[in-house]
């Protein structure tokens, strides 16, 4: 049903979109790693007034088991402003649910309600026979259709990974993206610069390569993705392949600039081989070419090996693994998540060439296992992980699991379930918002996604 | 009466951000000129001619080879259906790019005019134009119609686009952007009938 004047989450620009209000509820992707119980959509209060501020407020178990959470997204977005198909009366209402390990897709809606209901299943043969695909991951609301990256082929092959695209009403799966998918093999994260015409998308691995945990072969020969891919948006064919070096393993994130008429972004690379560190590239267009430049370099920490989880010990260090960064609707802060060590950097990237470093928390983390100060007395396992930044900017949501298997390996005596929302001024922990352990009733939560959007939900095509 | 009516048409298809001020406007804003949204917009209006002239030259044509009452029906008929297709369906225009060449910017009026019948709103002009053994008046009375139409579709979405680009912001659009799909498909269905009264 469409609405008479645009739906009130949808913004033009950016600037428009950090005043929106404070959003009242934030959704969790929950997952169990036995694979025995269903996964879930678990909402929580995020509304500073209200008396079960900070609690699990709404629920909603999966059909299934088995299905592994991870990302999710919005039906429809501040995209749909966008002027050249223009349709702003459709509702930001569903939230488009893939299971990366089931290859289902679950269509949920939330209105008028706190739990989500499930209203659409599209079951894994429908991706793989539509659109060759399987282990789907992140969603993109585009200004015509919903865009669905995957990280595997069908048919039991390994790849090539890619896009999907979807119909944004009836939710079907139109068929594969790309027309010219060039050297791009191993998937992961996309993002675009819509008023550029630009794609870009960012590597992983395939199924057997992170399914059953890190391979250290693998990564030692250093077979997992470091490159960046460039691609036109309006032919859907490959343009340019970044090669950040083979050292770098793993990049996954992208974070593209919100103002549309800028056309550079951030990209998280999980570890370099040689020396464990983690880095973030600020990928950016010179003389009609893209390049890409290393503006982070997070150091691994020197650590005891009788602390360290079996795949670390012969390094007698802990990675900063980062797995997230966030980038805030006026791209002036990136959030870095630094999983393995514990810690959550927020920089200053108004000038996006040099990010200065302003502050840092730790919580969590392989060998300092530090506490919330919520509850200072209990050691926490994992670290911060999924990162969420609120579309005013003001507020800063972490969760503290990765992937199952991988959760295993670099936390063997279980990576536990918290939550833990940040104040972006002053950078501290909120005390009263840390729901955590029974909480989440034995799942493990991933991704967030906030009430009206969020710094990673939304594109914009003004400025 | 009929001029009003095109002229009204031509204000209210200017209207439409969809119809073309929405995009010259953005065009502006990505590249800070105010030149480009001036370029734009002719273009974009040209684009919007062609969709509409091509209605009347198709009433025009097929005028001329059945009555008029055949004519009125079979348009109004059309017409009906058609604004009843797009008040239901949910489907919409779709388009990736933002990157277009004025040409291309031109093609993309003629396509987005065409899929939401814009010259098909005027069927009730271009068929009351048929009066009985004049076809070549008809022809030359469509295409006058589908011009004077398109001149107040150019001058309300560059009034639009000026002052949305220079004073108001588009901020307005949260507020202001009224479901004119809904009206758009209504007065597809409204011409419809009054092209089925008419024959």
């Amino acid at each position: 049903m469409s609405l008479w004047t645009p739906d009130p989450t949808f913004y033009p620009s950016p600037r428009d979109a950090a005043g929106a209000p404070a959003e009242k509820l934030a959704y969790v992707a929950a997952f169990d790693r036995s694979a025995t119980r269903p996964d879930a959509l678990a909402v929580l209060d995020t509304d500073a007034t209200s008396p079960t501020y900070g609690e699990v407020v709404g629920w909603t178990d999966l059909p299934n088991t088995g299905d592994e959470l991870h990302h999710f997204g919005w039906n429809a977005c501040s995209s749909a402003l966008c002027p050249y198909a223009p349709h702003p009366h459709v509702e930001r209402r569903y939230l488009i649910v893939p299971g990366l390990r089931s290859s289902r897709i679950h269509i949920f809606d939330t209105k008028d309600r706190i739990s989500p209901e499930l209203v659409k299943v599209i079951e894994a043969e429908d991706l793989a026979k539509r659109a060759g695909y399987s282990r789907p991951h992140t969603v993109h609301c585009g200004p015509e259709g919903l865009y669905l990256s995957a990280l595997g082929g069908a048919d039991g092959n390994e790849g090539p990974g890619g896009i999907a695209i979807l119909d944004h009403t009836s939710f079907e799966v139109l068929g594969r993206w790309e027309v010219d998918r060039g050297p791009q093999y191993l998937a992961y994260d996309f993002w675009w610069h819509l008023n550029h015409d630009v794609l870009i998308s960012s590597e992983w691995g395939t199924p057997s390569m992170i399914e059953d945990g890190v391979v250290g072969e693998l990564l030692l020969g250093r077979a997992y993705g470091h490159k960046l891919h460039f691609w036109d948006l309006r032919k859907r064919r490959h343009v340019q392949e970044i090669d950040l070096g083979d050292e770098h393993q793993m990049t996954l994130e992208l974070r593209p600039a919100h103002d549309p008429t800028h056309a550079y972004g951030f990209a998280g690379v999980v570890t370099s081989v040689a020396d464990l560190s983690a880095s973030v590239w600020l990928w950016f267009r010179e003389d009609g070419r893209w390049k890409a430049d290393k503006v982070i370099s997070i150091p691994a920490e020197p650590a005891d090996a009788a602390l360290l989880p079996p795949v670390l010990q012969p390094f007698g260090a802990v990675p900063p693994l980062v797995t997230d960064i966030d980038l805030s609707v006026d791209d002036q802060r990136l959030y870095v998540s630094c999983w393995g060590t514990g810690e959550i950097k927020q920089y200053d990237v108004s000038d996006p060439a040099k990010p200065v470093e302003l502050g840092s928390l730790k919580i969590g983390g392989i060998v300092r296992q530090a506490p919330h100060p919520a509850q200072p007395s209990l050691p926490l396992r994992g670290g911060p992980q999924m990162v969420e930044v609120s579309r005013d900017g003001r507020r800063v949501y972490v969760t503290n699991s990765l992937y199952g298997a991988w959760d295993d390996q670099f936390y063997p005596e279980g990576v536990g379930a918290w939550m833990a929302k940040i104040d972006a001024d002053s950078f501290t922990f909120d005390t009263r918002f840390f729901p955590h352990g029974e909480a989440f009733r034995g799942l493990r939560p991933h991704q967030v996604r906030l009430q009206g959007g969020d710094a990673s939900s939304d594109s914009y095509c003004y400025p | 009466m009929t001029i009003a009516t095109v002229l009204l048409l031509g204000a209210f298809h200017g209207l439409n951000p969809a119809m073309g001020w929405l995009f010259a406007v953005a065009r502006g804003l990505q590249e800070r000129s105010r030149d480009l949204l001036l370029q734009s917009l002719p273009v974009i209006a040209l684009g919007h001619l062609a969709s509409v002239a091509l209605v009347a030259l198709v009433v025009g044509a097929t005028g001329s080879l059945v009555t008029g009452r055949v004519l009125s029906i079979g348009g109004g008929v059309v017409l009906v259906g058609f604004g009843l297709w797009r008040l239901l369906s949910t489907r919409h225009f779709r388009w990736v790019g933002m990157r277009l060449s004025l040409w291309q910017l031109a093609c993309w009026s003629f396509l987005m005019s065409s899929a939401h019948g814009a010259g098909l709103m005027l069927l009730p002009v271009f068929t009351s134009l048929h009066a009985p053994g004049h076809p070549g008046h008809a022809l030359t009375g469509g295409l006058a119609v589908a011009a004077l139409h398109t001149l107040a579709m150019f001058v309300v979405a560059g009034v639009i686009a000026l002052v949305v680009y220079e004073v108001v912001g588009l901020t307005v659009l949260r507020r202001a952007w009224f479901n004119l799909d809904r009206m758009w498909a209504i007065a597809l269905v409204s011409a419809g009938v009054i092209t089925l009264v008419q024959a």
